[in-house]
């Protein structure tokens, strides 16, 4: 069996290209990392990989909006690539500024087919920039196939434009009925939904951290999970250590575990 | 044709405003009822009517904000602002929008077609009069050292519209080269310095002067046209690599000291006398310094794959004039020197702090013409954290520090650590070098007027006419495109040296990599610049931001030149280095510069400074008896004690994943940790620790101790993680108040003497600690005359470390961690209050200011590093400002467990509660201990002092007893609230 091959894709201000090929890697998929502008000249390349990934960090400066300009330059010389790609049942991630990008491109949640924005991350209601660890909880009655088998993940939130906002009720509506939510902000003691600060820190919707489209193969969320790989990361981790709880490996490897089980299950 | 794009937040999406309705009212009192904004693009270019309504859909985000071409004309309000960029200025919006506009008409723009980004605002304020609402756009929205304010009532607005937004440069200056001649009197000589603000000193000039007449026998000089004169450009190109910023010159002088005995001592330079020669000598003491002062920034051995980069930078003037741009090309400033330390390294974590006047003062503590402290304060947090967290980089130190002092100019401390690889193409990462042939090649962004002057400029103290234009406006976008790209280009070997771009421009990066190789030949006018009508000298010495400079082999300038239109990086091949023994500029045809590199760089003869040490003597405080707990509350509220985590948390920490003990720690991460330890990559065992020191309130009392305690501090402080003594380095950041005596200067050789004495101390302990310089810096102006009154800074060192940690997993963390644990003291506790923060809440500055002695911190060091190394403790932590009683405090707060603590135990002479507990004696670590680990723990502290003190508790209160008697008991919530609540939203 020929191995799962994972694409980032690097440039223009995004910063997440280590420890996302890292996730992927310790995940057991080759990871490639390739410029957009390289991408662009080749894009049948695509079609090389079974995972996609559009990484955290600040593409073209966040200017006219996150994602704006880089979801813009994907949409017009990728696209048909990229339908290809998710037509094909592929894996499509969007983490941070790249749930950013592929919200605003339209390929989540795609209640509508794809390429047609229909949810958005506004600034959050604090008005500024932040960084701290949140809790997630998984909505299992969600396809999603990052997600899987997990429930309560503790990760870190780094944005100033994470507070999730539907286009109007019919969409939040056919989310919340279509299973299209992934994850929630929650509160860690009782592990339910909360929209309390800063257990929710970006004021989202229905404490909506993330979500995918109805195959759950395509998958965007605000928090980084590619920031959890070691148990060394959680911020309370010199407790865990004294108390016994400390795990094996940093919880957000899972999501990443998941992807590629999956791939090399159904797409090698 | 010229279209305008508007957008504006949906109905029902907010506006985004509220900030500037709160600073409307903090910052001037002006009362806002509401405000609605929209950005808008302008532009002209070649586009039509179909391609302009598609631009519009892409651009506009349909979930936030409805978008129309034209203008959006219903409205009400009272005042319309709208804040544009001036002709020239970096529009980095914009720059995105020409990428986005080329994608969807599927052409790149051409030259003569332009974008220009603007924001508006729409206030609607009855009372706000006219002037009022420029005072809004000219001081909250927009800066009016780079940006334009047009204020309009409603009906101007509803008359004529908003204002076309087309800030078009039209000079049509041709460049020239000016000649000027020297032979002028001494007076004359003062007055052009002056007015070139060259910061060049009569004696200075005067060399200039000799030099040219010198010059004048050379036939060169005489066929190029230049005899008996000297050009406008290299007056310029010697004031830059001579200024104060760039040449050290205090640092390198000859002192005459007299102490207080009478004793006199020459010293010739502070530098080489103390801190190179303490490195020397302790570099043949360990193996792993690799390269120390002569590059950009420090570099140690890490491990077998990486060595390791550190520097730290202040950018105290320009954060005074402009704190958002000041501090951000602060930041992305101190970024290009790892970038350009070795052949170039990687970014791995930044570190800020500053010094300011309290955002609480009052308006009539600030002399007029100098910006309050708590604008300065925001500023400079948003400078720094755009900065930073736009470059991807984390942050793993932040802190503040306030003193009115600082009013006068702030301190904005920034560095990086870079990690470079240890071998690469089968050489040193450490290695590079430059042949006779290479090219001279210059990336990144385009030249402007940005930042002329900026390294004369902070060689002087600011004064009413400090120039604007010495700002420079930074762009992290393009910065960390050039960035990604100079990493790409090094793996692949496409160049054979690289340096950055800062202070003196072009003049001092190509300057000094010219002696490399013995000289150059460069013509400006391959240049990129942003605009026309800059001159030769302009281009030469500007210090426009985002840039590196490279040596370049020929075999290999295609290929670099290839994956830089690639990666949309910007380079230009400006020449030649060479042999000659020339710094030899060209702009076309015409001569720029003929300056002998040897003149550049060694012609300026030592100066000679007096310094003399009379040890002040302050009134010894008497301390009335008074509430321990409601001294503690006061201090945990005090600003340099509270947590400043609100505006910590918008700096990122967590980017790369390598966080291993984040900036605050605790069950609710909101104490302030010693130390932070990162891995240098993902899932790595190995770590590095990072630590920092400073306490400018010992320096009222003596510089020397003041610098042994940051020292101790930083040191302690990599301990208490889990470090260990024998692999951390020191940076350190001198700022100092001008310490030359003059006529402005009265007490400049007290202060001179000062600069001797922490100088001194850092020779000391640098080597009875056994941990080397690797890099520094200084600021030797920190004055203000601004509003009549002259502010000097109190000298202020920032003592920084890097350590090697083995195993990230023995890492420890302050919080207390489980009720019935022993508390432990180590370390002796002595009547230190000179100069502490409970002087200062009490008013007393005292003579008894905290001490070291090495011989015996190296002992509890050690101690406590076996201690950590067996994973015995649960907890550590050690004192700093506030001593034990703040100590205790963090603990408890951060572990949300009680403590109940004997005074009578902790390890010290007979001394009072108030002492026991305020004293900031040194070498000290609090330390919780689970019950069966105890006897080992005390074992290795045999003959040390170190005493179980108390225990933990479940109890929400911290209980301190003398034997049966409760002195103070103070809850958990009371001093949560306290340490948190100062800072809080500020």
């Amino acid at each position: 069996m020929s191995s799962v091959k994972t694409l980032v894709i690097t440039g223009f201000g995004l910063n997440c290209e280590k420890e996302t090929s890292a996730a992927f890697e310790t995940a057991g998929s080759e990871v490639s990392r390739i410029h957009l502008n390289d991408l662009l000249e080749t894009p049948e390349k695509l079609a090389d990989f079974q995972i996609l990934a559009f990484i955290g960090g600040f593409s073209f400066g966040d200017h006219l909006g996150a994602g704006t300009v880089f979801s813009n330059r994907v949409k017009y010389g990728l696209k048909q690539q990229l339908e290809e790609f998710i037509n094909a049942g592929k894996l499509v991630i969007g983490i941070c500024n790249g749930f950013q990008t592929i919200t605003r491109m339209g390929i989540v949640p795609a209640i509508d087919g794809l390429f047609n924005q229909e949810v958005a991350l506004q600034h959050n209601d604090s008005g500024v920039f932040r960084d701290s660890w949140v809790t997630l909880k998984v909505n299992e009655k969600s396809p999603c196939v990052f997600t899987k088998g997990m429930d309560l993940v503790p990760v870190p939130i780094r944005h100033g434009e994470g507070k999730f906002v539907p286009m109007n009720d019919e969409v939040l509506k056919q989310l919340e009925d279509g299973g299209y939510v992934a994850v929630r902000y929650a509160d860690p003691v009782s592990g339910e939904q909360t929209s309390e600060f800063p257990l929710n820190p970006n004021g989202s919707a229905n404490d909506i951290a993330g979500i995918c489209d109805k195959s759950g193969r395509v998958f965007g969320l605000m928090p980084h999970p590619e920031a959890y790989l070691s148990p060394f990361n959680h911020p309370h981790w010199t407790h865990q250590k004294i108390n016994g709880t400390l795990p094996k490996e940093g919880l957000g490897l899972k999501m990443f575990r998941n992807a590629v089980d999956f791939a090399k299950e159904n797409l090698v | 044709m010229v279209y305008r794009l508007e957008m504006t937040p949906r109905a029902g999406v907010g506006q985004g405003t509220g900030k500037l309705i709160e600073q409307a009212s903090q910052y001037f009192g002006f009362e806002i009822q509401s405000a609605a904004k929209s950005d808008v693009l302008t532009i002209k270019a070649n586009i039509s009517e179909d391609e302009i309504s598609k631009i519009s859909k892409e651009i506009v985000n349909p979930v936030l904000q409805d978008g129309i071409v034209g203008q959006i004309k219903e409205r009400t309000f009272d005042w319309f602002i709208a804040i544009g960029f001036l002709p020239g200025v970096t529009d980095n919006v914009a720059r995105s929008a020409r990428e986005a506009v080329g994608d969807i008409v599927g052409r790149s723009l051409e030259e003569d077609e332009y974008i220009f980004s603007s924001r508006e605002f729409f206030v609607t304020a009855s009372s706000l009069s006219r002037e009022d609402a420029e005072k809004v756009g000219r001081e909250l929205l927009g800066n009016v050292l780079i940006e334009s304010v047009n204020v309009l009532s409603y009906d101007e607005w509803k008359a004529n519209g908003a204002p076309e937004n087309l800030p078009l440069i039209e000079d049509e200056t041709e460049p020239e080269v000016h000649l000027l001649s020297l032979e002028m009197s001494d007076e004359e000589l003062e007055t052009t310095s002056k007015e070139k603000t060259l910061a060049l000193t009569l004696r200075e000039m005067k060399i200039i002067q000799e030099y040219i007449r010198k010059a004048s026998d050379d036939p060169k000089r005489k066929e190029l046209g230049l005899e008996g004169k000297i050009t406008d450009a290299e007056l310029e190109c010697l004031a830059q690599t001579w200024s104060e910023h760039c040449k050290h010159k205090i640092f390198d002088a000859i002192v005459n000291y007299t102490d207080e005995n009478g004793n006199k001592e020459q010293i010739t330079s502070l530098f080489k006398s103390y801190i190179k020669k303490s490195t020397e000598e302790i570099s043949e003491e360990v193996d792993w310094l690799v390269s120390v002062f002569h590059d950009n920034a420090g570099v140690i051995s890490f491990n077998d794959k990486y060595d390791l980069v550190y520097k730290a930078e202040t950018h105290n003037s320009p954060s005074a004039l402009d704190p958002y741009g000041g501090a951000m090309t602060g930041i992305v400033g101190v970024n290009r020197d790892p970038l350009g330390t070795g052949i170039g390294s990687e970014l791995l974590i930044n570190t800020w702090g500053y010094c300011l006047g309290s955002p609480f003062a009052e308006k009539s503590d600030v002399p007029e013409g100098l910006l309050h402290p708590r604008r300065i304060r925001d500023g400079v947090h948003s400078g720094v954290i755009d900065g930073g967290n736009q470059s991807g980089v984390p942050y793993g130190l932040g802190w503040e520090y306030f003193d009115k002092r600082y009013i006068g100019k702030p301190l904005v401390y920034c560095g990086t650590v870079g990690l470079l690889p240890r071998q690469i193409h089968g050489q040193s990462g450490a290695d590079k070098s430059i042949i006779p042939g290479d090219f001279i090649v210059m990336t990144g962004g385009r030249i402007g007027k940005d930042g002329i002057h900026g390294a004369t400029f902070s060689s002087e103290e600011l004064h009413k006419d400090s120039p604007v234009q010495a700002v420079q406006i930074g762009d992290p976008i393009t910065q960390k495109k050039m960035y990604d790209f100079v990493i790409e280009a090094r793996d692949l070997g496409l160049y054979r040296f690289v340096t950055d771009n800062g202070a003196g421009g072009l003049s001092s990066s190509i300057g000094e990599m010219s002696t490399q190789c013995g000289g150059c030949h460069m013509d400006l006018s391959k240049a990129p610049v942003k605009y026309a009508g800059l001159q030769p000298w302009e281009i030469l010495v500007s210090e426009a931001q985002e840039r590196m400079s490279f040596a370049v082999q020929p075999e290999k300038m295609e290929e670099f030149a290839a994956l830089a239109a690639q990666r949309d990086v910007e380079i230009s091949n400006l020449g030649t280095f060479n042999d000659s023994g020339k710094f030899h500029i060209t702009y076309e045809d015409k001569t720029v510069c003929y300056l002998d590199l040897e003149f550049m760089h060694d012609g300026l003869p030592r100066m000679e400074i007096p310094a003399k040490w009379d040890a002040p003597v302050h009134e010894e405080p008497e301390f009335d008896e008074s509430d321990i707990s409601d001294d503690l509350v006061e201090l945990l509220e005090s600003l340099n004690i509270t947590s400043n985590e609100f505006k910590c948390r918008q700096y990122d920490h967590e980017v790369k994943g390598l966080s291993v003990v984040k900036p605050f720690v605790g069950v609710n991460s909101d104490v302030q940790t010693d130390a932070t330890v990162f891995m240098p990559e993902a899932l790595s065992t190995e770590g590095i620790i990072l630590a920092s020191g400073i306490a400018p309130g010992y320096s009222d009392i003596d510089t020397y101790h003041m610098m042994a305690s940051v020292m101790d501090l930083a040191i302690r402080r990599t301990i208490a993680v889990g470090g260990k003594l024998g692999h951390i380095a020191g940076l350190d950041n001198f700022c100092w108040p001008d310490p030359v005596e003059s006529e402005k200067t009265p007490d400049g050789q007290y202060k001179m003497a000062q600069l001797v004495r922490a100088n001194k101390a850092l020779y000391d302990y640098s080597k009875a600690f056994g941990v080397p310089l690797i890099s520094g810096k200084d600021s030797m102006k920190n004055d203000s005359t601004k509003g009549g009154k002259k502010i000097s800074i109190p000298p202020t060192v920032l003592y920084s470390t890097i350590a090697k940690m083995d195993n990230i997993e023995k890492s420890v963390t302050l919080s207390a961690k489980r009720a019935g644990d022993k508390v432990y003291v180590i370390g002796d506790t002595k009547s230190e209050l000179g100069g502490s923060q409970f002087g200062l809440l009490k008013g007393a500055i005292g003579n008894s200011v905290p001490q070291v002695d090495a011989d015996y911190a190296i002992s509890i060091y050690n101690a406590v590093s076996t201690a950590t190394e067996k994973e015995l403790c649960h907890s550590v932590h050690t004192p700093a400002l506030g001593g034990l009683a703040v100590a205790f405090a963090k603990v408890a707060i951060a572990g949300q467990l009680g403590l109940d603590v004997d005074l009578n135990k902790i390890p010290s002479d007979d001394l009072t509660a108030q002492e026991i507990l305020f004293s900031e004696s040194n070498t000290r670590f609090v330390v919780t201990i689970a019950e069966e680990s105890a006897a080992e723990f005390e074992e290795i502290f045999e003959g040390l002092p170190c005493a179980c003190v108390g225990r933990v508790t479940l109890d929400d209160e911290l209980i301190f007893r003398q034997g049966q008697h409760i002195e103070a008991a103070v809850k958990l919530g009371k001093m949560s609230k306290s340490y948190k609540s100062t800072l809080d939203n500020v």
